[in-house]
């Protein structure tokens, strides 16, 4: 069967990507710039088709906390909002990490601190790799450079989310929430049954039913010596996480002197000025981590391994660098370029930022 | 005479219901808690919801329900348990969602995801335990704290002009469209336990049959944070609290219409 391509929108193909991927229910908060996840699904009313829920609640904390109490259930269930807005989300997330529940949450970020812009930005980096509410934990974190990606991601973040029963975040930017692309989204899958998911999550609230216990999700464990062991629990998943589901893409890095690593749609402008680069005769290589937690630490430590220098160009003012520096571990000189407030910098200011940290540093 | 003599099967009046385990209740002498438990466990045995319940628990005293009543449930954030109910009614329509909070995590701190999954007429039971204190964190002042009572962060007293008036939720509640039922009960003398279990049971059967959101508040004591005795914190709770938390039903639009 031919596939079918359709133009829309990156926070449009979330919606429709859900729906398709059989998710269970959706609770979201207006904000700009990632309405249109809200307002899609609402237009598309899934209740009526796939019987999914869509609810717009009162706030983001309810959001969050209705995805906590559906996740609970064993329902796959989701969420999306923008920077300001996952900000009032980090405690739910934090219980659902701390509970063990599978969920999908979709960050289309905007310029920050505080109320901030409503342009793109990529300054929830620390929020999104790092833990983002209180205690120890993480998400698996995916960054989409496509609205195909934004579409894939949905189905994807989902099954990492089920497979080690841990919340999941898409991180996007406005850029690509916004910008609209050729998109395949996937075939339509029916929502699994009550049966199913009774089946599949026998730790779900469904009710007591067929005589089992009673199953309780509660993240409070009052005795020092369990919570520790139920933290080396988390903790165990998280390092199965790392072993298995690094993700990054890497352009030109065989015979590169030079390494641009970048993620989400920043990463398609850096491989704009890459090509001008190798046109002037500078061998530069990108890396695009896809997961941005787990990190692609052994892979930028590899590539390291035969440059002379890294430049980070991220829309912040410099967050993912961090961990570029513990993977190459000061072996190799690595610089920072950004934009912030919501301007996104151009190829031309990427190979300029290039040029003047690595190949002409004394021209600056 | 043996002890077994005297207590035999066809003796007995009053047992501990089939849906509370039997693990030890934490409640101190005197709270609330333990007799509205009671009636939410042999509520939901008595509609046959044993497999059909799900329980949300609230972060304060009540957090540990889920170690006593025998049903599946959910310990939510503080204050949002209405939020969590709503997705889980939503997500799962055949089955009978509650709340369980007490007055700081309804009133205070989870006041928006209240109104509005009341407002939006959520087919759930919201059971608040009012008793003017936050018990758990050591007796701090909640929203429904009365006018001039004591609490660890009014050591001199609630004063309206620094702290506001105590907040009747209820009436709040009644107020909006998507409640059915909102009731204000007490459980310090048997026949109001037994009026108490009557509306917690019409909750449940409203939840059942889609009406909307019902709403009860147990009117409560807490002697150890009032620091009374058991029985002075019921004279206490009469005298005082009654007259600002008047007992009996605000709203209840599943009543059958009075004939002319």
């Amino acid at each position: 069967m031919k596939d079918e391509i359709k133009l829309m929108k990156g926070n449009e193909a979330i919606a429709h990507a859900a729906i398709r991927y059989g998710a269970d229910g959706y609770f979201g908060y207006p904000i700009t710039p990632q309405s249109e996840v809200l307002e899609t699904l609402e237009a598309e009313m899934p209740w009526e088709t796939t019987g999914m829920v869509v609810l717009q609640a009162e706030s983001e904390v309810a959001s969050i906390n209705m995805v906590y109490g559906g996740a609970a259930t064993g329902k796959a269930v989701m969420t999306s909002s923008s920077s300001p807005g996952v900000s009032l989300m980090q405690e739910g997330i934090s219980y659902l990490a701390a509970s063990e529940l599978p969920a999908l949450i979709v960050n289309v970020m905007r310029g920050g601190p505080g109320l901030g812009t409503i342009q793109p930005s990529q300054s929830d980096y620390f929020q999104a790799t790092k833990g983002g509410g209180h205690g120890d934990y993480h998400l698996i974190v995916l960054a989409p450079s496509t609205v195909q990606e934004m579409a894939d991601f949905v189905g994807l973040g989902f099954d990492l989310a089920f497979k080690y029963r841990t919340p999941a975040m898409i991180l996007a930017d406005g850029i690509v929430g916004q910008m609209m692309e050729k998109v395949v989204l996937p075939p339509q899958r029916p929502r699994r049954t009550d049966e199913e998911v009774r089946q599949q999550c026998p730790w779900a609230v469904t009710g007591k039913a067929g005589g089992r216990k009673r199953n309780v999700v509660t993240s409070l464990e009052l005795d020092s010596a369990m919570m520790e062991k139920n933290n080396e629990r988390f903790q165990r998943t998280y390092r199965e996480i790392e072993k298995n589901e690094v993700r990054y893409e890497a352009c030109y890095t065989d015979d590169a002197e030079y390494l641009i690593v970048a993620f989400g749609s920043i990463a398609r402008i850096c491989l704009k000025a890459i090509e001008e680069a190798r046109k002037q005769g500078i061998k530069v290589g990108l890396i695009r981590p896809i997961t941005l937690w787990p990190f692609p630490y052994d892979a930028i430590k590899q590539t390291a391994a035969h440059v002379k220098g890294i430049l980070c160009v991220e829309i912040n003012a410099g967050q993912m660098i961090e961990d570029v520096r513990l993977a190459v571990s000061d072996r190799v000189p690595v610089a920072h370029f950004g934009r912030m407030g919501g301007i996104v910098p151009n190829p031309q200011e990427v190979l300029d930022a290039l040029k003047k940290d690595f190949i002409n540093p004394t021209e600056a | 005479m043996k002890r077994e003599d005297i207590i035999k099967p066809e003796n007995k009046v009053y047992s501990r219901p089939r849906l509370i385990d039997t693990n030890v209740m934490h409640y101190c002498p005197g709270c609330s808690h333990g007799v509205v438990h009671k009636l939410v466990a042999e509520v939901i045995d008595e509609l046959g919801l044993e497999e059909d319940a799900i329980g949300i628990a609230p972060v304060g005293c009540a957090v540990f329900a889920y170690n006593y009543i025998d049903c599946d449930w959910i310990e939510a954030a503080h204050g949002r348990a209405p939020a969590l109910a709503t997705a889980a009614s939503r997500l799962y329509p055949s089955k009978v969602v509650f709340t369980y909070q007490g007055d700081g995590d309804l009133a205070a701190i989870g006041s928006a995801e209240t109104i509005h999954a009341c407002t939006r007429g959520e087919n759930i039971v919201i059971i608040m335990i009012n008793n003017g204190i936050y018990g758990m964190t050591g007796g701090q002042m909640s929203p429904c704290t009365l006018e001039g009572a004591k609490t660890a962060t009014t050591p001199y007293g609630r004063r309206t002009d620094l702290n506001g008036f105590p907040l009747r939720v209820a009436n709040v509640v009644s107020l909006l469209d998507g409640t059915c039922y909102v009731t204000r009960q007490a459980v310090h003398t048997p026949a109001a336990v037994r009026k108490a279990k009557a509306a917690i049971k019409k909750a449940f059967l409203n939840a059942r049959n889609k009406k909307g959101t019902s709403f009860v508040e147990i009117v409560a004591t807490c002697s150890s944070g009032w620091k009374m005795s058991p029985e002075k914190s019921n004279k206490w709770m009469a005298e005082n609290m009654f007259a600002h938390y008047p007992l009996g039903d605000l709203k209840d639009t599943t009543a059958a219409p009075k004939e002319a």
